[in-house]
């Protein structure tokens, strides 16, 4: 047998997907969009209040009923800066700011941007609040992004 | 139920919008390699073939799934073959590899090359269910400028005096 | 052979299809505290959870990392375990696995799929060969189609006698409360419905559905502490096929389940079907599955298995129930879909099973799972061993 080229083929899959978001995300995305109010919600048992919320508390097994609302002002607990560039998927322009964020009345980090800063002048301990979109996004993007609070 | 409860409870789901577009960059290997590169250079169809049980595959493949030993022969298959299963796709669906809806009706048959063990699944060019029959002897129809790939063979269709 | 095991607990969601107010892991929640309350056990007696879906279906490829809180895995042993339409079978023979090793005394399975969020034949399009079948694959009833034709040729079975299975399984569907189609209609009815891919017409396909399924199983020293009616495993058997399309036999003999059925009847000493399995759940994607694939476990071989439907054998009033629950042409929540026989399986033997309840006492029942290339998962439950 001759000596073969070795051939490549392109593939591409292009599909879209609706992703039910059930009733507790529902009541956390009515609230950011119509209210530009953040819910957590907290477990009976252990009292961790959760942001983003979620219906089951892992640890506990339990299903949570009671919402809190919470501060859309919190600290940045961990980051990163994003420099390359990915095309379609990124939220913002590089080099951006990822960050989670710990707000006041929550007891979990939640993943964001860090927006209206030097990114190099993003660390942890700096104190952010949330920025709302102008437009319904019809995704977390409703809070378009957090920035230092002065 | 709690008021806690109903508080969760009258507030609506909402579905989430999310369009997935993925690229990809398959390696053919080896065996399909050289069958594409027959196919375009040659019109030919090369089935790889077991030392061990004699079966002659296609799509080719470096072992044998029944006996798991390396096909190491080369034979010519078909291009001939017969018809043994088919059917009119007549519901259009959602091509992912396209992101639009494939235009229906179109035929899609099982055809045994012959020489070869296995039905090779490919498009047929009759959508009339009255003018197909299992049992009849189909061949493949090749594109004039071939690039390589699994569109090189347009369809099969009848053979004329297979009456 | 390793340590006796049984499933004592089963849940289900009502399937249907679209979950619109429940998102993927409230729906898997869902499904495992009816199985934990079914059980009467909570998650602390728990020491693993294995899950599965198909994965493009969604787009979700990491449902076991999604879903820990809400299927019970954080801080326990979880894992993921995907083989298309067997999903829910392989999840099974997995649970049974791990409980019979000794390495695992109490393990949940859940299956799940929540098909309308996208787009189910684009989904299977992406598990065929990118570079020989993605171009010409013309989803379920194409393949289903061109197997058909071959099948009616060789057997002299008909179109009539195909309809026949759908208007027996939507029979039983409609007495299963969890079912996603509840259909009364006739043979002229599946005869006179669009035509998807001939001799496929819509009411002879199974719908694509929104659901989950999930059991406990434990092991020979537990059993008698958490329930009275154990639905033990007797065998449990998975085989594959060739990766091409083209390459099995399609209807005319799937194998993969002759083979599998062969092997679990020796384990669990079945020496007539007809005569020691009191039902079936039977994975049929299609009217024209149940036909072919009752004869590779023994049932009507040679084509008679279009007499014995015309008998009644295998509706509820039957000697041999096959779908009680309705089967796949009422509910298919792809990943959840096998484990849905297999609890069915287990739901007749604990006489849970309501209005589709069989009418004779079920001792020994038989499930099964169907996925990718024409492979076959296969189970036998006994109420004793
Ligand atoms: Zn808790
Ligand atoms: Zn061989």
């Amino acid at each position: 047998m001759a000596e073969t080229e070795k051939m490549v083929f392109d593939g591409k899959l292009d599909i879209n997907y609706k992703y039910a978001s059930g009733k507790v995300t529902g009541k956390f995305y009515d609230e950011i969009e119509e209210n530009k109010k953040i819910f957590g919600i907290k477990c009976s048992k252990c009292n961790t209040v959760y942001v983003p919320p979620r219906q089951t508390c892992g640890p506990c097994f339990t299903t949570m009923e009671e919402w809190v609302e919470v501060q859309p002002t919190g600290v940045v607990t961990n980051y990163t800066i994003v420099n390359y560039a990915e095309p379609l998927i990124q939220p913002m322009e590089p080099p951006y700011a990822q960050a989670l964020i710990k707000l006041e009345g929550a007891d979990t980090p939640f993943i964001h941007l860090i927006g209206e800063v030097d990114v190099e002048k993003v660390k942890i301990g700096m104190k952010v609040e949330a920025v709302f979109a102008e437009e319904k996004t019809g995704n977390i993007l409703n809070i378009k992004y957090f920035k230092p609070v002065e | 139920m709690s008021d806690k409860n109903k508080n969760v409870e009258k507030k609506i789901a909402r579905d989430i919008k999310y369009r997935a577009l993925l690229e990809f960059k398959y390696s053919a290997g080896k065996h399909a390699s050289y069958f594409f590169q027959q196919l375009r250079d040659n019109k030919k169809l090369m089935a790889s073939k077991c030392p061990k049980c004699e079966k002659a595959y296609v799509p080719p493949r470096p072992a044998c799934p029944e006996c798991f030993e390396a096909n190491s022969e080369w034979i010519e298959a078909g291009p001939q073959g017969t018809l043994v299963g088919f059917t009119v796709v007549e519901f259009p669906f959602l091509d992912p590899t396209t992101g639009k809806t494939k235009e229906v009706p179109y035929g899609y048959g099982f055809i045994i090359l012959d020489g070869t063990a296995t039905k090779f699944a490919h498009f047929l060019d009759e959508t009339d269910l009255n003018k197909l029959e299992a049992g009849m002897r189909v061949e493949p129809i090749f594109e004039e400028e071939r690039s390589g790939n699994f569109a090189d063979i347009k369809y099969f269709r009848k053979i004329a005096d297979s009456e | 052979m390793g340590r006796k095991v049984a499933i004592v607990g089963t849940g289900q969601t009502k399937h249907k299809a679209r979950h619109s107010d429940m998102n993927i892991v409230e729906l898997i929640n869902q499904a495992v505290n009816r199985c934990l309350e079914n059980a009467e056990l909570t998650i602390n007696d728990i020491d693993a959870i294995l899950i599965g879906n198909m994965e493009h279906f969604e787009g979700i490829n990491l449902s076991d990392m999604w879903a820990s809180d809400a299927s019970g895995a954080l801080g326990r042993c979880g894992m993921k375990i995907t083989t298309g339409g067997s999903t829910g079978t392989s999840l099974s023979s997995a649970a049974y696995y791990y409980t019979a090793s000794g390495l695992f005394d109490t393990v949940l399975c859940v299956g799940w799929q929540k098909q309308n969020e996208g787009d189910t034949t684009a989904g299977l399009v992406s598990a065929t060969d990118p570079i020989w079948e993605r171009a010409s694959f013309a989803g379920a009833f194409g393949t289903f189609g061109g197997a058909a034709t071959q099948y009616m040729m060789e057997t002299g079975l008909t179109p009539e006698d195909a309809a026949k299975v759908a208007v027996k399984n939507k029979r039983h569907g409609r007495l299963n409360p969890y079912a996603h189609l509840h259909l009364d209609i006739s043979v002229d009815d599946v005869l006179r419905s669009p035509m998807l891919a001939y001799p496929i017409r819509m009411l002879d396909l199974c719908p694509a559905s929104e659901g989950a399924c999930a059991m406990i199983m434990t092991h020979e020293d537990n059993v008698k502490k958490v329930t009275d009616k154990p639905a033990w495993i007797s065998a449990s058997v998975c085989r594959h096929d060739s990766a091409f399309t083209g390459d099995p036999p399609f209807f005319l003999d799937l194998r993969t389940l002759r083979s599998a059925a062969k092997e679990a009847y020796a384990t669990a000493d079945i020496k007539d079907p007809m005569k020691d399995l009191d039902i079936i759940e039977l994975y049929e994607p299609v009217t024209w599955a149940e036909l072919s694939f009752l004869e590779a476990l023994g049932i009507g071989e040679g084509g008679k298995v279009g007499e014995l439907l015309a008998q009644g054998v295998t509706s509820i009033e039957g000697s041999l129930p096959v779908n009680l629950s309705g089967g796949v042409l009422c509910t298919n929540p792809i990943g959840a879909t096998a484990m849905c026989r297999v609890a069915e399986a287990a739901i007749q033997i604990r006489g849970e099973g309501g209005e589709r309840q069989a009418n004779h006492k079920v001792n020994t029942a038989l499930a099964t799972g169907y996925g990718g290339n024409w492979w076959s998962d296969l189970l036998i439950l006994k109420s004793s061993l």
